[in-house]
């Protein structure tokens, strides 16, 4: 089995804070990977230089072999990753049918003067990618809400609609920032299914979760990391037993509860 | 080298107009993140009412007095009516709002007063002075000595009183200066009273050498508005930078170059500092929060 | 059938600019309207770089500038005819704006805003100054597009005025069905997107880099025919075309109305226009009113005059 993504002692710094230190791990296709650590651990610093919009101070990023370290977002998109956000960057004034579409843009976009004269190519483009979007959207139960304003939604549907629109993209390697963060049970539970369904189709999924029972149920392989190291990593079974695993968490949760105390 | 002395010492003095304007731009940028396209109105509003308040028999002093607290009270009058109403607006709509209010100042300023050039007397007589071959008009001096006392007062200001550091603050943050108790409701009406006053002052300065009339304003917001951007915005240091190399550079454009693409050479370099560093001589990087 | 709303937009402006001369006590609205529609033009170019991708130019009259100097220049120097002079100015303004538009397009917010702002001073200082060719401050004379006696000669005998309306009113409702194909097509997608969030539209793989320079591509070639139908109509132009003021009045046209509406920035453009018309009694008034509008919308109605008359004709239906 060949190595989806690899990451190779990644690191970088905000104005000479060390935000992530050498983290390196790898995820194959169809794998779930899990990176979990207590909040300001440097998660989703390392999804955005995973995804190009941080650079990486050091280290390298491989997709598939090739070495795609701090190459633009939309050309990692071209060569198979797809990502979401954890504070949600939806298209705020489209209706979610078209934030859904806006997913499929590289099979859709074409001549910009076909665009400008509504050529039938460019009509038959946005068909094909609108089509495609129904689907989606179908699938992440989103269907009936598909010709309202995207800025409307629920934030749980708001999640649901940016797994969707990272889906469009056909991805091989998806990155998902906190998807069940802010939904309630039963919501979390089909965002469960959605993701296993996507890893079963060859999907690598590289994951960013604060739901534990989530974590431990889907992933393969969990990262930990803490202030921008890793600490461990390994099967939920191994990693929920290591020391500084529960040294982390609980360090945190008794600061985390004297600063609310 | 006469002739260089001359355009530096020429440079100087424009830049110097610059610098305050610039400046005037920072303090508002700074308090609301609004740049406003007004700004110019109030260096010709400084000008306008010291010229006809002079002229209603007032003496220059007091009437240059006046310029600067009535149009202090028009900048606290357009933050409170177009600018706190409009909190929260894009940036496009914000840049309409101040140039709505520059072109309704300009169309007050007309109706009120008129649409002649005027002038009023130099402080210290039109005998140039003559400096290393070159020379000087004491009003010049007079403008450098303005911005310098401004920035030096602005600089004592900020650093030792409790109202200036809590402007900084507010400017720094503004959901942690309201935590710790500041009125930053207050803090803008001070900065848009502050601005203004410093442009109307500008006005009252230079008036005597370029003379004013209604429509001066535009060119004065263009120039200063460039020479903050190139200092870096938000950057009182970057604005007196800037307001100063912009008046050099438009010196020297006019005086070796061509005195009709003086205006262009400032532009031009405008854009190759936005090309080059996005952010300024001074100004910090930002990064986009995901 | 149930028609899409580019139909209607087109349907509606057609109905306008069709049925407003049945209701015109002279002639001289004729003159009104085709201003309306240049302008109407020019804007539709600026509903696409600010209403669709969320890009702000304060230099675009530099564009127009250029359209309308190729339609006066091009005749005289180069014998071109006036048709072929306005497909130049077109070109260059295109090319120009492609060139520059990549380290411009980089800036955001304020940063674009001065960046363009120079860009557009810069051209016009050129007009103003380069005299020996371009007349300078006082303007030149601009050659006839001839059009009206081809039609003429074939049977249609139309006024100046009548021809200048109708030639400049199709000029608008081409310009707005392209704009209109633009909206839903995947190009303007991407536009609409990365307004909405330049990092998402990154990552679902729009260069985002190269949908804004399309967008300000075309909104100069907009503002260049635009700039060309002012020069041919009026037969003279004087810098003005391309200066500061001109800029601004594009970009409060399209905000005023609501630039992210074709037919809203359109029906800014004719506020905007016939403002000073109505005023003619009291000119000296124009200035301070014109400020007061431009102040007053942004702050009551922020999506702009016809979006916020349209909900509130809306909420009294309901």
């Amino acid at each position: 089995m060949t190595v989806l993504l690899e990451i190779e002692g990644l690191g970088i710094s905000f104005g000479g804070l060390r935000a992530v230190n050498d983290v390196s791990f790898r995820v194959n296709p169809g794998e779930i990977v899990s990176v979990i650590g207590p909040n300001g651990a440097g998660k989703t610093t390392l999804f955005n230089m995973i995804s190009g919009i941080y650079k990486p101070g050091a280290g390298r990023v491989r997709l598939m072999g090739e070495d795609v370290t701090g190459i633009s977002p939309h050309l990692l998109a071209r060569r198979g990753m797809s990502r979401t956000f954890q504070n949600l960057q939806i298209f705020q004034s489209m209706t979610v049918l078209e934030n859904a579409v806006a997913g499929y843009h590289l099979q859709e976009s074409g001549s910009v003067l076909a665009d400008l004269l509504g050529l039938p190519a460019s009509r038959r483009r946005a068909a094909a990618a609108r089509e495609g979007a129904r689907q989606l959207l179908e699938r992440v139960d989103l269907a009936r809400a598909a010709e309202m304003e995207a800025g409307s939604l629920s934030y749980g549907a708001l999640k649901r609609l940016e797994i969707a629109r990272a889906l469009a993209l056909n991805p091989k390697v998806l990155l998902l920032d906190e998807p069940a963060a802010g939904c309630n049970a039963v919501e979390t539970e089909e965002i469960d299914h959605l993701i296993a369904e996507v890893a079963a189709s060859g999907v690598a999924i590289l994951l960013v979760e604060h739901d534990m029972k989530m974590v431990m149920r889907i992933s393969r392989h969990i990262v930990v990391l803490d202030h921008g190291e890793k600490i461990a990593e390994g099967d939920p079974a191994t990693v929920s037993r290591n020391p500084k695993v529960i040294e982390a968490y609980l360090g945190t949760q008794a600061e985390d509860a004297h600063a609310h105390g | 080298m006469p002739e260089l002395m001359q355009f530096l010492l020429s440079g100087v003095t424009v830049g110097a107009v610059y610098a305050l304007v610039a400046l005037g731009f920072t303090i508002i940028y700074n308090a609301s993140d609004v740049v406003n396209f007004a700004q110019g109105e109030f260096v010709m509003l400084g000008g306008m009412v010291t010229v006809f308040a002079h002229h209603a028999g007032l003496p220059l002093p007091l009437a240059a007095l006046i310029a600067i607290l009535s149009t202090a009270g028009i900048g606290v009058a357009l933050n409170k009516l177009a600018i706190e109403p409009a909190r929260g607006a894009p940036v496009v709509s914000l840049i309409i709002i101040t140039i709505g209010a520059s072109i309704f100042i300009r169309g007050v300023t007309q109706l009120v007063f008129d649409k002649q050039l005027h002038r009023f007397p130099a402080f210290s007589g039109d005998e140039p002075i003559r400096v290393l071959g070159a020379t000087i008009l004491p009003q010049s001096l007079w403008v450098i000595a303005g911005a310098v006392a401004v920035f030096v007062g602005l600089w004592l200001f900020f650093t030792r009183t409790l109202i200036g550091r809590a402007v900084l603050a507010t400017s720094n943050n503004r959901l942690a200066a309201r935590l710790v108790g500041i009125n930053t409701g207050w803090v803008m009406t001070l900065s848009f009273a502050l601005s203004a006053g410093i442009g109307a002052l500008a006005g009252v300065l230079v008036t005597p050498i370029t003379l004013v009339s209604y429509d001066v304003g535009i060119a004065l917001a263009l120039k200063g508005f460039a020479a903050a951007m190139l200092g870096g915005m938000g950057n009182p240091k970057g604005a007196l930078v800037g307001g100063i190399l912009l008046g050099l550079l438009e010196a020297l454009t006019a005086g070796y170059v061509s005195s009709q693409y003086k205006d262009a050479a400032a532009f031009v370099v405008i854009l190759a500092v936005l090309f080059a560093m996005p952010q300024g001589l001074f100004g910090k990087k930002s990064t986009d929060r995901v | 059938m149930r028609l899409s709303e580019k139909q209607w937009t087109l349907l509606i402006l057609a109905a306008l600019i069709a049925l407003s001369p049945f209701f015109f006590p002279s002639s001289y609205y004729y003159r009104v309207g085709s201003l309306i529609f240049v302008n109407g033009l020019a804007v539709t170019g600026i509903v696409i770089l600010t209403g669709y991708a969320g890009q702000i130019s304060l230099g675009h009259a530099g564009f127009a500038g250029i359209g309308a100097y190729a339609c006066a220049l091009a005749p005289a120097h180069l014998g071109l005819h006036p048709a072929l002079a306005l497909v130049l100015g077109a070109a260059i303004s295109g090319v120009l704006a492609f060139l520059v538009g990549r380290p411009i397009l980089r800036l955001k917010g304020y940063y674009l805003a001065v960046a363009s702002l120079g860009l557009g001073i810069l051209v016009a200082m050129a007009l103003a100054n380069e005299s020996w060719i371009t007349g300078g401050p006082d303007g030149i004379k601009v050659a006839d597009l001839g059009l009206r006696a081809v039609l003429k000669s074939q049977g249609l005998d139309l006024s100046n005025t009548e021809f200048w309306y109708a030639f400049t009113g199709l000029a608008l409702l081409i310009g707005a069905w392209l704009a209109l194909n633009l909206h839903d097509s995947p190009t303007g997608r991407a536009l609409r997107a990365l307004h909405g969030s330049e990092i998402a539209a990154r990552t679902v793989g729009i260069d985002v880099a190269r949908a804004k320079l399309a967008a300000f591509v075309i909104s100069a070639v907009y503002a260049s025919v635009s700039g060309s139908l002012l020069a041919l109509q009026n037969r003279f132009i004087t810098p003005d075309v391309a200066g500061y003021m001109h800029s601004i009045e594009m970009v409060t046209m399209a905000v005023l109305g609501g630039a992210g509406s074709v037919l809203g920035a359109i029906f800014g453009a004719g506020i905007l226009t016939m403002l000073p018309q109505v005023l003619t009694v009291f000119a000296e008034y124009e200035q301070l009113m014109l400020g007061l509008v431009m102040m007053l919308v942004m702050i009551f109605m922020r999506q702009g005059l016809l979006p916020s008359v349209l909900r509130l004709i809306r909420g009294r239906g309901e």
